[in-house]
């Protein structure tokens, strides 16, 4: 553990990039998903549009995107740009079916009152709705938030700098702490974004049951399984 | 869900949001760059340096003999490949940049047919583009060679690539990917020596296969240590199959005078021999380069 | 569209079937790889997963540890492992790397599946006097088949993105490509590998779908009743109990 030690600033460094590059992502990722996610909810045909293209989107694996979309959209596959997209994609791609359920799971009970009592549409998705449908978006959010962390390691591939380097570094001069401390590093922000993610949910969201249904967390889970 | 109180909170979260999201886009600069490199001022010097430990030492060496001459240097490492960083050289965002001249050479003219290291230097200065050019080589090399085990080199008694047509034994070669297209590769051997050889990637773990017997012909840099270490035999090329590949300062025209003595004076201390060594340092020892880099200038008298 | 041109001009030109890496070697290595690893971890994590799907034990665990998994950088991973073990066994330290990957998402389908079969089934099943062990087999593997299988789908696709990535390391398979024509500079490599990887991503993606709904119980399709999705909010009188 001596390297660690003596590294520990490369590995702040690093570890500052890392969380740069993720967080676009999982903002970016978060606020498309939602129009997208409330899309597939409320049109039967954008439904299976929506879940399907993103669904397909997800199945590409990360080394394929990050040559797909330089082809489609000019952009140099060696570059940061790239790493974002595709990172952005994966996310979208997960958290829009989780929108989309989460707004699916709304009791209609309650949209029909919120109806009668007054509530124009788009008023209603935003105090009635989106907020009952919170925890499973959070938990879609927390997915895609631990999944997108530990992807941009892959990065390293394609000539971006950030935790992943320690892992070619590492194993090119064959120090196994230098790449373990990348393992550990990644899990641990991630982890740390996890707890942050459901903390701020209990902050923003006081009304919602400490747990999220489990059966309704696993299901959620499973369908989206995780990207690499 | 907006309530007062919740209003309140709301409008700090997305104003964190928000702080978040500026503040990665700030950072990021231009996403067209590849490579991540922001423009300095005129006065700051760029430096880049490979996805390979022993080139960031190198370019961590430059960085310090510029700043113990009072430069302003910025150090922008592990870019990758020469896809990522040439733009960025050509582009102006990135000044100096350690490379090899051969495989610099062969980069810019693929159909090059200079092998000794005087005609690749020459050679090089002609094909760079304009805006880029090179300062004094250094005789520290690290090169493509070919290596075999000293237990196989004394079995079939061979000291250069014409003796492999000696061996009965079908010949496997080992290395990086690409080698197996590359000029110098099989089908080079095949050219030039008449040797037939199947081709194995084995990329990072080429002399651990080698040793291992997974491979009889391994690709290893002419800098890696456990040549030395591990007893290899580096069987010598009569004919220029290999281009020679010195070590030499790939800069930015315009700058190319300001720093050509400090860098000058770096190349001409650097040797085989010591560059071998700085390797070692960071493989075995497991220094990082910024260590590496303060010992050797200082040991050499350059700072 | 001329890059996807030439792509597909490398893909199905004759050369490919010679080099050091036929095309379809690779393809072979690929899924050999990919079907190895997914074994190895459902031989692991389906029984585990029925275990605590059926007697709800050590539940709070496993969520715990699929959460955690998802954290894990796959391609640190595999790097560790051929340190740890060696470099001469790099099979064996990528396939030790793929289980470890592959386990959650079928650990998780296993259990999700024996816990979304609802308890009055199995309350019904337990009153006309089936043992536990017919229980597990006859009504709650058969009832979470379509979840196991979705976390089977889920597992192999992400081992097969992580195979891609493993080329890193010279494990072969299709990633191979990608990685040298990048060195190469040969973009109709590079892009050709990619799409070789997206159809064999897309076709087991295609195939586990099938599986999926083919495995489910004839009496289940039998006796469902349409799904009533509040999609719309035409006013429509509230009269059935809202479904979940």
């Amino acid at each position: 553990m001596n390297w660690v030690v003596n590294n520990l600033d490369l590995i702040g460094q690093l570890t500052v990039e890392h969380l740069r590059q993720s967080a676009l992502p999982i903002v970016l990722g978060f606020l498309i998903a939602i129009p997208l996610g409330w899309l597939a909810f409320r049109f039967k045909l954008t439904r299976g549009l929506v879940l399907t293209i993103t669904g397909l989107l997800y199945t590409i694996p990360s080394l394929a995107l990050f040559v797909l979309l330089p082809t489609v959209l000019g952009i140099s596959v060696l570059s940061e740009a790239n790493l974002i997209i595709a990172l952005t994609i994966y996310a979208v791609a997960i958290m829009a079916r989780s929108v989309a359920d989460a707004l699916a799971s709304v009791d209609p009970a309650i949209r029909q009152s919120a109806t009668a009592v007054g509530y124009g549409a788009w008023r209603r998705f935003w105090a009635v709705e989106f907020p009952l449908a919170g925890p499973v978006v959070l938990a879609g959010l927390r997915v895609a938030a631990v999944s997108t962390i530990a992807l941009a390691t892959v990065g390293i591939l394609i000539g971006v700098d950030n935790l992943g380097y320690l892992f070619t570094n590492g194993y090119q001069r064959r120090i196994i702490p230098e790449i373990l401390a990348g393992v550990i590093a990644t899990m641990v922000i991630a982890l740390v974004i996890d707890g942050l993610l459901v903390l701020a949910g209990r902050w923003l969201m006081p009304w919602a049951p400490r747990r999220v249904s489990r059966a309704r967390m696993e299901r959620l889970a499973l369908r989206v399984g995780e990207p690499a | 869900m907006f309530t007062a109180r919740n209003k309140g909170r709301l409008a700090l979260g997305a104003a964190v949001v928000g702080a978040a999201l500026a503040l990665s886009g700030c950072a990021a600069g231009d996403p067209l760059d590849s490579g991540d490199s922001e423009s300095g001022s005129s006065d700051t010097i760029v430096i880049g340096s490979q996805a390979y430990y022993s080139n960031e030492i190198i370019a961590e060496i430059y960085a310090q003999a510029l700043e113990n001459a009072g430069f302003e240097v910025e150090r922008n490492f592990q870019i990758g490949q020469r896809d990522a960083y040439i733009p960025a050289l050509e582009a102006g965002d990135v000044d100096l940049f350690p490379e090899y001249t051969g495989n610099l050479l062969q980069y810019y003219d693929p159909e090059t047919t200079a092998t000794t290291s005087d005609d690749v230097y020459a050679a090089l200065q002609d094909a760079l583009p304009d805006g880029l050019t090179v300062l004094d080589q250094s005789s520290a090399t690290d090169q493509d060679s070919y290596n075999v085990t000293g237990t196989f080199a004394d079995q079939y008694g061979l000291t250069s690539l014409a003796d492999l047509a000696n061996v009965d034994v079908p010949l496997t070669l080992g290395g990086p990917p690409e080698l197996e297209e590359r000029p110098y590769g099989p089908s080079g051997l095949q050219e030039k020596y008449g040797v037939e050889v199947a081709f194995t990637a084995t990329g990072d773990t080429t002399v651990e296969d080698l040793l291992a017997g997974t491979v009889n012909i391994a690709n290893v840099f002419s800098a890696d240590p456990r040549i030395q270490t591990e007893g290899l035999v580096t069987l010598a090329d009569p004919e220029g199959l290999f281009l020679a590949s010195n070590v030499v300062p790939l800069v930015n025209a315009d700058i190319a005078d300001e720093i050509a003595d400090v860098i000058n004076a770096v190349s001409a201390a650097l040797t085989p021999e010591g560059l071998v060594a700085l390797n070692v340092k960071s493989t075995v020892d497991q220094e990082s380069s910024a260590d590496i880099a303060t010992a050797w200038l200082t040991e050499q008298g350059l700072i | 569209m001329n890059l996807f041109l030439d792509a597909f001009a490398w893909l199905f030109s004759p050369d490919r079937l010679t080099g050091s890496l036929p095309l379809p070697l690779a393809f072979a290595q690929h899924l050999i790889f990919t079907f190895v690893s997914v074994l190895i971890a459902a031989a692991i994590a389906i029984p585990l997963g029925w275990y605590i799907g059926h007697t709800g034990r050590g539940r709070q665990l496993a969520i715990g540890l699929s959460g955690a998994a998802r954290a894990v950088p796959s391609f640190g991973l595999i790097l560790l492992l051929v340190l740890v073990f060696g470099v001469l066994h790099k099979p064996e330290a990528a396939i030790t790397a793929f289980v470890l990957l592959a386990i959650p998402s079928i650990l998780a389908g296993a259990y999700a599946g024996l816990e979304a079969v609802d308890r009055r089934v199995i309350d019904a099943a337990r009153s006309v006097g089936m043992t536990e062990w017919q229980i597990l087999w006859k009504v709650e593997v058969p009832l979470g088949l379509p979840l196991l299988i979705g976390g089977l789908r889920s597992a192999a696709l992400q081992v097969v993105a992580t195979v891609a990535i493993a080329a890193y390391i010279g494990l072969g398979g299709l990633g191979f490509y990608i990685i040298q024509g990048v060195a190469l500079r040969k973009f109709d490599q590079v892009l050709g590998g990619a799409l070789a990887i997206v159809a064999l991503a897309l076709i087991l993606d295609g195939l586990f779908a099938l599986v999926q709904r083919l495995v489910v119980p004839r009496g289940v399709t039998a006796g469902r009743v349409k799904e009533v999705r509040a999609t719309s909010s035409r006013r429509r009188p509230v009269v059935e109990p809202a479904t979940k």
